[in-house]
């Protein structure tokens, strides 16, 4: 290795390839020494001892992809807090005044969010904004 | 340290995390049986710890399944990418000052990245098993670890606004003067909350929850498969306590003893205290533990940081 910087990551490449090494390991190990059996019910999946009916592709109540379009937003959000949290005592009080507002927006979109019942689980009515 | 050195080190550390968190499942069986008053498996060697070994001969030579109606490649290799997510998450912890895999200046983003693709684990594991049970699990998983990994992070900028640097070994020499565990309470709170659900262990287990979906999102996984999704969790359990201790209480920071024995200490008592709380605490409903996350643990966790700002900017211009 010539330069310093390669020098550096020789370690974690060596790690990389030693931990990706002993996964396969195990899996061949796994595959070569595991027994094979196979009788009338091993290749069904597994309900609790039910017969599976219909297909497993089914429909997902709504809450999952609304959580999943929240962390976009909030993950989004929390980016540009870390950005300010690396450089807070070189900003001082004027950056701290700048991400105040950052954060109450952030704020403002938790309350309407709570406020149309939108984080409420298994709620059939929505509340709030929709009814009024 | 030389290069040499620091190879011979990425191989014993990986051998210890695997050989640690083998020793874990036997040790936090022994741990719980004891505080529930039975006495956990005792039978093998001393003190039963040879049942590490049966277990895994006997992982070993199970079945090695892959299901007729699953998505067999995505199958074989979700519970892979868990291991190498979590495993590559302990190349930036700073074991004492000369024993790390990975010094870099992002080390704190590079952990959260890491422990943010065990997502894509359960979520691939539990849609490729086409099985309604794995199906389910693999939701609530992905939408439990989402959830809590939007405060996650947020939780830990206390720190880094205090040190002003994302380097762990930055944040640890700067813990010479007080562990950040006063400073940074409620910040330390949130971040076990929300890293317990990010292990998704119990209490916060309700991916897996054996009552109403099997065993979740590794419904359809056995032998070593499944092993290595249970491999994955101790990892993380092991690396959860890895950064509370570099995060909070000052790493490999400690009078007399050496440091890495220091930082051995500390992580072995969390993990004591982690197992303590599995043993203690009951298992909420799931939309409570979704409510639990977004309506008092994010607020909470905004909080902090104002408040860390404001008082620090304060204290620096006093």
């Amino acid at each position: 290795m010539s330069n310093p910087e390669s020098a550096e990551l020789l370690p974690f490449i060596v790690y990389f390839c030693a931990v990706v090494l002993l996964v396969a390991t195990m899996l061949i190990l796994s595959w070569l020494l595991g027994q094979r059996r196979q009788n009338k019910s091993t290749n069904m999946p597994f309900e609790s001892g039910v017969l599976s009916v219909g297909s497993s592709q089914i429909r997902l109540s709504v809450e999952f992809y609304l959580i999943a379009i929240f962390f976009v937003i909030f993950d989004l959000e929390t980016v540009f807090i870390f950005a300010w949290a690396i450089a807070f005592f070189e900003l001082g009080w004027y950056g701290f005044f700048a991400i105040l507002v950052f954060i109450l927006v952030l704020t403002v979109a938790l309350i309407y969010e709570w406020r149309s019942g939108a984080l409420d689980w298994g709620v059939k009515t929505r509340t709030g904004i929709g009814e009024s | 340290m030389s290069v040499g050195a620091t190879i011979v080190f990425s191989l014993v550390l990986l051998l210890a995390i695997v050989g640690g968190a083998a020793v874990l499942t036997w040790f936090e069986r022994r741990l719980l049986g004891i505080w529930q008053d039975r006495y956990g498996p005792n039978r093998l060697g001393p003190f039963g710890i040879l049942q590490v070994l049966a277990d895994m001969l006997k992982l070993l030579t199970k079945h090695d399944w892959v299901p007729p109606f699953s998505d067999k490649v995505v199958f074989i290799f979700a519970p892979t990418a868990i291991v190498v997510a979590m495993m590559l998450g302990f190349a930036v912890v700073p074991f004492s000052p000369e024993l790390y895999i990975l010094d870099i200046n992002i080390g704190l983003l590079f952990f959260l990245g890491m422990t943010s693709l065990a997502v894509y684990s359960v979520l691939l594991g539990g849609l490729a098993s086409n099985n309604k049970y794995a199906l389910l699990g693999g939701l609530r998983s992905a939408a439990q670890m989402v959830s809590y990994e939007v405060f996650m992070g947020l939780s830990l900028m206390g720190v880094v606004m205090l040190t002003g640097s994302f380097s762990l070994r930055d944040i640890v020499e700067a813990q010479r003067d007080g562990w950040y565990c006063i400073p940074q309470a409620l910040g330390l709170y949130v971040f076990i909350i929300a890293g317990i659900a990010e292990s998704h262990r119990l209490p916060f287990d309700l991916p897996e929850a054996e009552h109403e979906l099997t065993a979740g999102f590794h419904t359809e996984y056995g032998g070593m498969k499944f092993t290595m999704f249970m491999l994955g969790e101790y990892c993380g359990l092991i690396l959860l306590s890895c950064m509370i201790t570099t995060l909070f209480f000052g790493g490999w920071l400690g009078p007399v003893l050496p440091p890495i024995v220091w930082f051995c200490l500390k992580t072995f008592f969390f993990i004591c205290f982690f197992i303590l709380l599995r043993a203690a605490i009951p298992r909420p409903r799931y939309d409570q533990l979704m409510s639990l996350g977004w309506k008092v643990m994010l607020p909470l966790t905004l909080i902090n940081l104002v408040a860390t700002g404001a008082i620090a900017l304060w204290m620096q211009g006093a």
